[in-house]
Order: structure tokens, then sequence, then C-alpha cells
């Protein structure tokens, strides 16, 4: 599923366990789409997207490598995380279930919905992970009153 | 639909972002702890009610279109997460009252089936 050429593109950094910085690609990436012009549903789709697979990040994963690409008609957010990968992707999907730590539920996350959401929030999610080594997200979001729906 | 003059007559609120106009409007009232559950249920344009009192508050609501945050139980948030709110134009209110409390006089006063869970 290679990314179309896109009319945009910018690469983010998040760091494992950096939970004061959390939300700030995903902010970084909502304004930029506004920047765009992308209309507002869109972009919620999106920043929601954003965030969820950001504070993945944070909560699971050592540090990972976000590419955003928009194109006219879809956008593309790749999350390239190094970290002890998914064991059960089916599992992990299920709505509601979780690994999250009493620290990260405190702090309002970890309540088993991150990728569900993600999902929720995509027209294509494929996830890609190796035990041990890591996982790659790619989230694609068609733009409203573009291409397919 | 609920304005902000409203919510904080209700709720008995102390508004701690000045700028708002007391006619700012809320399309919905979503209640939860749960980010988790903000970024996958509020509906854009919401005014959350929350115990939570961190800066993710303010994230999730930029994040997911929400409008405005009630903090329950005089829960005030830091002085930074004040300033994230002013900078991102999201009203943050503080009430006394309990969650259920605050959602039950919400629920009362809404006449459009706003998402008010106690």
């Amino acid at each position: 599923m290679p990314a179309p050429e896109a009319v945009f593109r910018q690469d983010f950094s998040v760091k494992g366990g950096d939970f004061a910085k959390a939300g700030t690609v995903a902010c970084r990436i909502k304004e930029l789409l506004k920047d765009l012009g992308l209309d507002a549903a869109t972009v919620r789709r999106a920043a929601i997207a954003a965030y969820e697979a950001e504070m993945n990040v944070i909560m699971y994963a050592w540090e990972a490598r976000v590419d955003l690409a928009v194109s006219p008609d879809e956008v593309h957010i790749t999350v390239d995380d190094r970290g002890p990968g998914i064991s059960d992707v089916e599992l992990a999907m299920t709505e509601g279930y979780s690994t999250a730590t009493p620290e990260m539920r405190e702090l309002g996350f970890g309540a088993g919905m991150g990728l569900p959401n993600i999902k929720k929030n995509s027209d294509i999610l494929h996830i890609d992970s190796r035990t041990g080594k890591g996982t790659r997200l790619k989230i694609v979001i068609r733009r409203n009153g573009h291409g397919a729906s | 639909m609920i304005v902000l003059k409203d919510v904080l007559a209700l709720l008995e609120g102390e508004l701690l972002t000045p700028f708002p106009s007391p006619e700012a409007a809320f399309r919905k009232v979503f209640a939860s702890d749960l980010m988790s559950d903000v970024l996958t249920a509020a509906e854009p344009g919401s005014l959350l009610l929350t115990g939570l009192a961190n800066g993710h508050v303010v994230c999730t609501c930029s994040v997911a279109d929400l409008a405005g945050v009630v903090f329950i139980q005089g829960k005030r948030p830091a002085p930074e997460v004040i300033n994230d709110a002013l900078a991102k134009n999201l009203p943050l209110i503080v009430t006394k009252m309990t969650m259920f409390e605050a959602c039950a006089r919400m629920a009362g006063r809404l006449e459009d089936g706003g998402h008010a869970r106690p």
C-alpha cells in the first residue's frame, strides 16, 4: 500500500515513556492539516487516529517515527515503532482489551480502545508487528469529497 | 444546546479561563474520566465533565474538537494546563459538585438528548 504522490509530507519522532509530551505530534498534525485546508471531519479523524497511535508508542514502545503524507485524495499516517511488538494483533483489536499499567490508566488512557479507535477513524488500517522488534501502523484516511468514500 | 453562563449558574462553577463569551454554546455534554472514551464517543462541540485534571484533558479536547471542560469536585488543573487551554481557546470551569450531581443537573437542563452520564 504505497502512499500516493504526496503534495505535503512531514516526519515526526515520538519517544516511548515521554508522557509529558503526549499529544504533541497529533496536535501538530492537526494544525498542519487545517493549514492545508482539509475539511474539519477529515482533520478530526486524522488527529484522533494520530493521537491514539502516539499514545500507544508512549505507553508501550521505545521510540517511533511518524510520517504524515497528504495527497489530493488521502491522508496517510505511518507509525513505525521500535518496541516489544504486539504478540496477538487480533486480540489487541478487541475493544476493552488492554495491557496498560495502573499509572497509564490514571492518566486517562489504556482503556483498550486505542487500536479499535484508530480503525474506526481510518478507511484503511494495516498493522505489521514483529514480537521483540516493533510495529508498523499504516493509516489511510480518505478526504471528504475526494475519491471513494 | 447549553450556553456557558447557564453552565456556570447550574453547576455553581468558576470559570478558570476568562476569555470566552458567556453566550458560548455547547452542543452536547459528555462525562468521563477516560480520555480513551472521549476520543471514541464524544461528539465535536461537546462540553466534557471529568474528574481528571491533567494536561491530557486539554490535549484530548483539542484533538477531538470538544468545546469546553468542567472539572468536578473542585479539582483544579495546574497553571500550565490552564495556559495551554487559553492558547487553544478552550474554556475551563471548576465546580465543587460530584460527577453524579453535576451530571444530574446537566441532564435535567438539557432538552436535546445530550450525552450526560452520571
